[in-house]
Formats: structure tokens, sequence, C-alpha cells
């Protein structure tokens, strides 16, 4: 086989190699960051030094992220490129170019896919007395891989016509069949619910976890949705009554109508806390900018950054000094959960081989 | 001779080096069965306990569903624009080719959108009768079988249309002649005749529904393809994810395999004759019904979604369009362009090379590098691409190029990908050129490269120009080989409206995604010009 294989790359490279240094040399050069400007600094790029562009990979959203990096270099005159994708692959594209890669920083939404980079490796440790003081200790790698930058809670909604909060406490309470026929669930193919899922596992134990989610599932209303969003209109529609989801999709939707009749309940507030994750950065192993790429995580932990987070996404700033905007904020206080983020990474597989034993789909 | 058979080595090595660069990245995924440590076990196992007989069903289902779905409308349009005649018969001819241009991720939302519980549509129904009305399941496999139909039909018509204009009634007259009815005659001359095109298209839209991720997970319907996300994202597992990928190419390749076993060994030519243009004018309430039957369609799987996508990007005005737009659709249009060229050149050496004479073994071996190239369509977009980077990390770290972030690594993706899309009319093209001119040019000793520029070329111009159509606006559909691939700052339609959709941000991604389509629209345009002209002359 391995013969066979070098055969097929010979005959690839007779036939594709010149023509290919030709045009990447030739290559237009694109206004967000052309070929040639990567490859520049790969070249010249120091230990230390912080010449040149910050190169990120990110599955965070474009508009989520830009405006942010705009601000840094306005403020500090280093410049940012980013490559968007999705997580999986954006992992396996830094695991496959290894010391080749472009990448300074990968930036990730969800902790279970930074957990998963810095377990094949791919995250370099930061100590940085920054990112300890901004970040708390559960938000971040325990050694010190990736750093948690914004905060998503994932709680309880409810029909503020069909269903009295009083009745409403935990995650796990959801499984009674008090709520037989009345619950909306998004599909446990989703990593939201895969990491909330891990963490009741931490908390409560595989069985007891076990039960709650084949509780979940016979109460039912029906079939799982695809999004967060489809959720909170099915509710206010009455297809349900509760169900679980992150808080900016109820921001978004209450942004575009602020009478919908869906409630946000904060969920287990007498016991574990709120489910919370994260969505983070961390220094890639081979960066060729390291100065910079540490520089770039730390100033987004900073004040304005951490509000722009809250503003761009209606999510919660990481750092606890930092309020978040007037919305978000309307939705109160709450205690969140403080078991380390990277427990959602590490029970998640056995959270989805859960589910699936669950028939939660 | 002597001559022939020499350059006849070169055209093959060729043709040996094009499939390649195809078949490269599925032999790298096909290695991954070289690991399996206990990791993957368990996840086999527990695959095996909870749902593999599932997914395994609810595969095989879609596929008989769409299958159904698409081959019965695919032919039965076909038939009607090509040859009947009733009322608004032109304007369909080329219409219904549309719904090419609209990407199946954005159909399914669409469709959801409009017809979920707290749609307008059940919305209404419960205002007028009530809270308990019944209401079909939308979100069942049903929905997602009707969805992927309209969206996938377009193979089969487009195919079945060609064939059904090449064959022209003679064929169904002499049927007719020898005592057949109508029906009869089509039934027993004209879609046997029509087969091999009808199967190829067919063939298209399965490969395609195996490797949807984005309608059915807009569904939560369960494949073999969402297993393959579910291992990758959900367990971390890659290395099972693209063992679940190679099965899935076994399962098309066994399939692929039996079709053209039980088809029979005659070929079918063109007779070269004048084409008449006479066509069976259908009575009064046929034509109706044909009329309807064409304009359902048409609304359903072109003009309801676009009318939706239209009102969306009302809702947001024109702020999507600013300076970097006009970037998207030039990277769209540019890799769009190159892909296709590259694709249908490839296809055209292969389709060439197969029909040149030679030893029994070489001609083996060409077949199965043939086959093997054109497995890659039935593979999602991301595993292809990760079989690809392997492939071009591969080559970089043993000779310090840099091809993983290049254009070339991604045009090598849509090669790889959409090979099967350019070869099928190419090659159901050169099935229907008579041997016997080609046995004339030969003997008046023509090389392979003559034959090529002065026989193969111009006829099969029409099938050049399908395949070069469909693998363009493919491309442009294309989101996640794109997403992974592409270069710094090769920001195409499509990622732009995995970015805005990725967040539930439908309205924004209404103007990339109108864009698509009308962009999709001026080569399905040409195409229906060029297959008109070739229809008359």
């Amino acid at each position: 086989m391995p013969r066979m294989t070098r055969s097929i790359i010979a005959i690839l490279l007779t036939g594709i190699l010149g023509a290919c240094s030709d045009q990447s040399a030739n290559a237009p050069s694109a206004e967000v960051g052309s070929a040639e400007a990567v490859q520049g600094a790969n070249a010249v790029a120091t230990e230390e030094a912080v010449d040149g562009p910050v190169i990120v990979y990110s599955s965070r959203q474009e508009h989520l992220i830009k405006p942010l990096f705009d601000r840094f270099t306005a403020e500090t005159g280093i410049e940012v490129q980013y490559q968007t994708g999705e997580d999986g692959p954006l992992i396996a594209r830094l695991q496959a170019e290894g010391q080749q890669t472009f990448a300074d920083i990968l930036y990730t939404v969800d902790a279970g896919n930074l957990w998963s980079a810095a377990e094949k490796g791919l995250l370099a440790p930061v100590e940085s007395d920054v990112l300890a003081r901004n970040i708390p200790e559960h938000l971040r790698d325990p050694e010190g891989r990736w750093f948690g930058l914004s905060v998503r809670a994932r709680t309880i909604v409810y029909s503020t016509e069909r269903v009295d909060p009083a009745n409403l406490s935990t995650y796990a309470a959801l499984a009674d069949p008090r709520w037989q026929g009345r619950l909306c669930l998004r599909t446990s193919r989703k990593v939201y619910n895969m990491s909330l899922v891990a963490t009741m596992i931490e908390r409560l134990g595989k069985e007891a976890t076990q039960k709650v989610v084949e509780g979940w599932v016979n109460n039912l209303a029906t079939r799982v949705f695809s999004s967060d969003a489809l959720l909170i209109e099915a509710i206010a529609a009455g297809q349900c009554d509760v169900g679980i989801v992150n808080t900016y999709y109820l921001g978004q939707l209450q942004q575009q109508n602020p009478d919908i009749p869906v409630g946000l309940f904060w969920a287990n507030q007498e016991s574990s806390g709120v489910h919370v994750n994260i969505s983070g950065a961390g220094v890639t192993r081979y960066a060729k900018n390291r100065a910079g790429a540490v520089r770039l995580i730390e100033w987004l932990s900073s004040a304005e950054p951490q509000t722009l987070f809250s503003e761009l996404n209606l999510e919660y700033p990481a750092n606890p000094a930092i309020a978040p905007v007037e919305l978000v904020a309307s939705w109160g206080e709450f205690r969140q959960d403080t078991l380390n983020v990277e427990a959602a990474g590490r029970l998640q597989s056995e959270a989805v081989m859960l589910m699936d034993r669950a028939d939660y789909r | 001779m002597n001559r022939l058979f020499s350059e006849g080595w070169l055209w093959r090595a060729l043709a040996f080096m094009a499939a390649g660069i195809v078949i490269f990245p599925l032999l790298i995924i096909l290695l991954q069965w070289g690991t399996i440590g206990t990791g993957e076990q368990d996840i086999w196992q527990h695959l095996f306990d909870t749902k593999l007989d599932r997914l395994a069903l609810n595969t095989l289902f879609l596929i008989l569903g769409v299958g159904t779905g698409v081959t019965l409308l695919g032919v039965t349009l076909a038939w009607l624009t090509t040859i009947c005649e009733f009322p608004g018969k032109r304007f369909f001819e080329w219409s219904l080719m549309l719904p090419l241009a609209i990407p199946g991720y954005v159909m399914a939302f669409v469709f959801l959108g409009l017809m979920n519980y707290s749609g307008p549509v059940q919305t209404f129904f419960r205002q007028q009768f009530g809270p308990d009305v019944w209401f079909p399941d939308v979100q069942g496999a049903g929905g997602v079988i009707l969805i992927l139909t309209l969206v996938l039909y377009p193979y089969v018509y487009m195919l079945a249309r060609s064939a059904f204009l090449n064959q022209g009634r003679k064929l169904m007259d002499a049927g007719r002649l020898l005592g057949l009815s109508r029906g009869q005659a089509f039934f027993r001359v004209a879609i046997p005749v029509a087969r091999p095109a009808i199967v190829a298209g067919l063939a298209l839209a399965l490969m395609e529904t195996l490797a949807d991720f984005g309608a059915v997970s807009v569904f939560n319907y369960d494949t073999f393809t969402t297993a393959i996300y579910n291992a990758w994202y959900g367990l971390f597992n890659l290395t099972v994810a693209a063992q679940l990928a190679s099965l899935l190419l076994l399962f098309v390749g066994v399939t692929l395999v039996l079709e053209r076993q039980s088809r029979d060994r005659a070929r079918y030519t063109q007779d070269g004759g004048a084409q008449t243009r006479s066509s069976y004018r259908l009575s009064g309430s046929q034509a109706i019904a044909a009329t309807c039957l064409c304009s359902i369609v048409l609304t359903l799987a072109f003009l309801l979604p676009s009318a939706q996508l239209l009102s969306w990007m009302l809702e947001t005005g024109f702020s999507e369009l600013d300076n970097r737009y006009f970037g998207f659709l030039g990277h769209t249009l540019g890799l769009g362009a190159i892909a296709g060229v590259a694709a249908v050149s490839i296809a055209l050496i292969l389709a060439f090379v197969k029909r040149l004479p030679g030893s029994m073994l070489a001609r083996r071996w060409t077949a199965l590098s043939i086959r093997l190239a054109t497995l890659g369509y039935a593979l999602p977009g991301s595993v292809l691409a990760v079989g690809i980077m392997l492939g071009f990390t591969l080559i970089d770290r043993s000779l310090g190029t840099l091809l993983t972030g290049s254009v070339i690594a991604l045009i090598a993706a849509y090669c790889c990908r959409f090979l099967a899309v350019a070869w099928a009319p190419v090659d159901s093209g050169l099935e229907q050129v008579r041997p016997s001119v080609i046995d004339a040019a030969r003997s008046l000793g023509a090389g392979p490269g003559r034959l090529l520029r002065q026989i193969y070329i111009p006829l099969l111009k029409p099938g050049l120009i399908t395949a070069f159509t469909i693998v363009f606006v493919d491309v442009m559909k294309e989101m996640p080989a794109t997403l992974i691939m592409r270069p710094f700052g090769w920001d195409t339609l499509a990622v732009r409206i995995y970015t805005m959709t990725a967040e539930g941000q439908w309205e924004r991604a209404a103007l990339p995604a109108l864009t698509l389509i009308a962009v999709g629209l001026v080569p399905v345009w040409l195409l229906i010009r060029s297959a008109r002209g070739h229809h008359t002359g």
C-alpha cells in the first residue's frame, strides 16, 4: 500500500507542481489576507517579536469577531487575519498542518472543542497574569492552554401563558411526569446539549443522568428541534410549554418581538448553578507569532472587548468585573455552575453515547 | 498503427494521472481502516448496540424515496417537455431546470419555516379549524424526501431530456408501426433507450442524497452522513468518521457495479439522421393536467423558496451589499469556472481513454480507475476535504511546498467531489457517438489527439456544456469543502450563507442565497439555449 501511495504522489506531483508554484505566486491578493502575506509572516516571525499579523483559525462567526479584531488593530497596530470554519475541520486542519500551520490562535465555540484540541497537543500553555486575573478559574484550562472569553448560559425557558415558574427548579426536574407531552428539546447532536449532559454526568453520576435523559425523552411534546430559535418559537406558538436553550437566542427573539410570551428561568439555583459554556481561544503549539497571539487573547479579556462580546451576541462577559448589556442584564443575576468547563470536553463522548442509549436523537 | 499505440500510452498515463488526483483522497480515507484502537472499537460496539440498524434503514428509506421521486418526476417532466405539446411547454422546457440552482439546505429551511407548527401555514389552519386540527408530520421522513426530490429531480430531468431529444420520435413511430400502443411504445422503446441517461441522472441524485448533510440536519433525520459527523464532532473520533464514510463509498461502488452489470450489453447510438420536431399534441384534459403538474413543481421547487428569500432580503434592505459582497461573488464565479473546466477536462480525458484500443489489462485498469474516481460525489464534503487535506499536507511535508491552503488544493477537492457530475453527461454523450465514425477516422490514420480534437469534442459539445454547467453550479453551491479548504480571504457566497445561517440569521443570508440562484440561472439558461440549438440543428 505505501508503495502505491508513493507512486500516486509522484504522479500527482509531476502533473501539478510546476503549475501551482507559478499560480500561488501570481495569486490575486484578497482584501482580508493573501497567501503571500501569510507566507511572509511565516518567514519573518521570531520568538518574541510581535512582527506581522496574528493569524486566527476561528469557528466563531465572522460578524462576531471582525469588530473585535478591527478594534484591536486600531489600538495596537497589530494586524489580525482569520479563517472561519467549523470546529471539527479547523482542528483537523491544524493537526494536519503540524509545524507548518499558519495559525497562531485557535478560537472556538464550546469548551469541548478546545479540550479536544488541547488533548491532541495542538495548543501551547500560556502563563499570563492578565488572563489569570481577568478570567475565572473554572472558565480556563487548568494547564493554561485555553481561556474562556465569553460565557453562554444554557437554561430553562417556559411559556408565560401556560406555566407557573414556581413549578420549575432544575434541568433534572424536567424529567418529571408532570411535564409529559409538554417539553421541547433541541437535537442531542448539538454540542450545547452534549456539554449540558456531560456536566450532569459529573454532578449527578452516570446512572442518575441516564434516568433524567430518558425522562426528558418520555416528556417530549414533539420531535427534537434543529435550532434553539425554532424551539422558542414553538413554545410561543403553543406546541410545548418548557424547553432548554442558550439565553442569547431568547435575547435575539426578544429584540425582534419584545412581547414574545416566553420567560427565562435560572435553573439549579438551589444546587449546582446554571450550566455555562464558553467561547474561548488558545495559542497554537507551532504559532509563529506567539507574542502577538498572547497579546490578542489578553486584550480580548479586557473591559472594552468584553462589553463588545455582550453587545454583539448577547452573551455574558467571561470577565466578572464587566457588566453585560441592558437586555442581558434584565434577565437578572444568577449563580453559574463553577465546575471547570473542561469537564464538558472530557465527558463529551460519554454524554453522546448516553444520549444515544436513551434514544435522545 | 505504431504511432497510435505509442500515443495511446501517453494518453493512458495522462488519464491515470488525472484519476490519481481524484482517487488519492479516497485512498487516504480507506487507509483509516489501518487504525482501530480501543477507542474505535468502543465506538463501533456502541454504534452496533444502539443505532446502526436504524441509520441503515433510515438511509435506505431515504434513497428509495428520493430515487422513486426523482425518477418519476424527472422522467415524466422530461417526456412532457420533449415529446408532447401543451400550453406553456416552451416556458416549462427551460424553467423546470431552475431548481438546480437552489441549495438543498436553503430549500429545507424555507420549507420548515413555512410548514412547521409555529409557521404561517399551520398557524392559519389552527386559527380556522381550532387548535387540534390534523396536519401532516412535515418534520418526518416524508418531508425530507419531498425536499430532496424537489431539489434533485433536475439531474434526471436534464439527462433524460437530452436522451429523449436525441432519440427523437422516429423510434417511437417505429414501435407504433410494429403495433405497440403509445404507452407500450413509451415503456418498451423510449425508456429502455434512454435508460443509460436516466440512470446516470438518478445516480447523481442519489449520491447527492447520501452526501447531504445540510437538508437532513435541518430535519434532524438521522442518516449515515449525520452519523459520520456525530462520530467526528460529538465523539471527537475522525478515524471512525472516515471508516463510516468508506462504508458509504463501498455501498455506492457496489450499487453502481450491479447496475452496470444488469444493463444490457447493447449500445444505444444515435442514428445521425435529422431529428423530427413534431410532437404529440395532448388533448384538453391531458393538456391541463400537464400544465398543472409543471406549474406545481415549478412553484414548490423554485418560486416559493425564491419568494421567501426575496421577502427576507427586503426585510434587511441592502445592508449586505458592500464591497466585500462583490469579492464573494468574484471568488464564487472564479472557483466555479476553474473547477468546471478542470473537472470536464479530466472527465473528457478519462472517457476518451476508456474507448482507446489497448491490452485487456490496460483497459481493466482504466475502467477501475474511472469507477473509483467518480465515487467522490457520494462523500460528504467535509470528510472528503479532510482526505484531500491529509493528502496535500503529506506532499507539503515531504517537499516543503505550501499547497494545503492554496487554490490548487481547493480545486482538487472540487474535482474529486464533482467528477461524477462531469462524467455522466460526457460519458453518456460519447456512448451515443457511432463507433463507425471513430473507426472511419482511425482507418484514415487519425491519432488519439486528432480524434479528440476533430471528432469527439465537436460531437460532444452539448454534453461538455451540460457537464461544465452542472459542475459550475454545484461548485458554487458547495459549502463544507469550501469552508475548510479555501485559501485565506477566499470567502464565497456559500461560505457567507453558512456564516449567517449558522447563527440563525436567515434574513442576512437571503442576499447571498438569491445571488447564488441568480448566478446559477445564467449557465442554466445557456444550457437551455444550447439544448435548443442542438434540438433544431
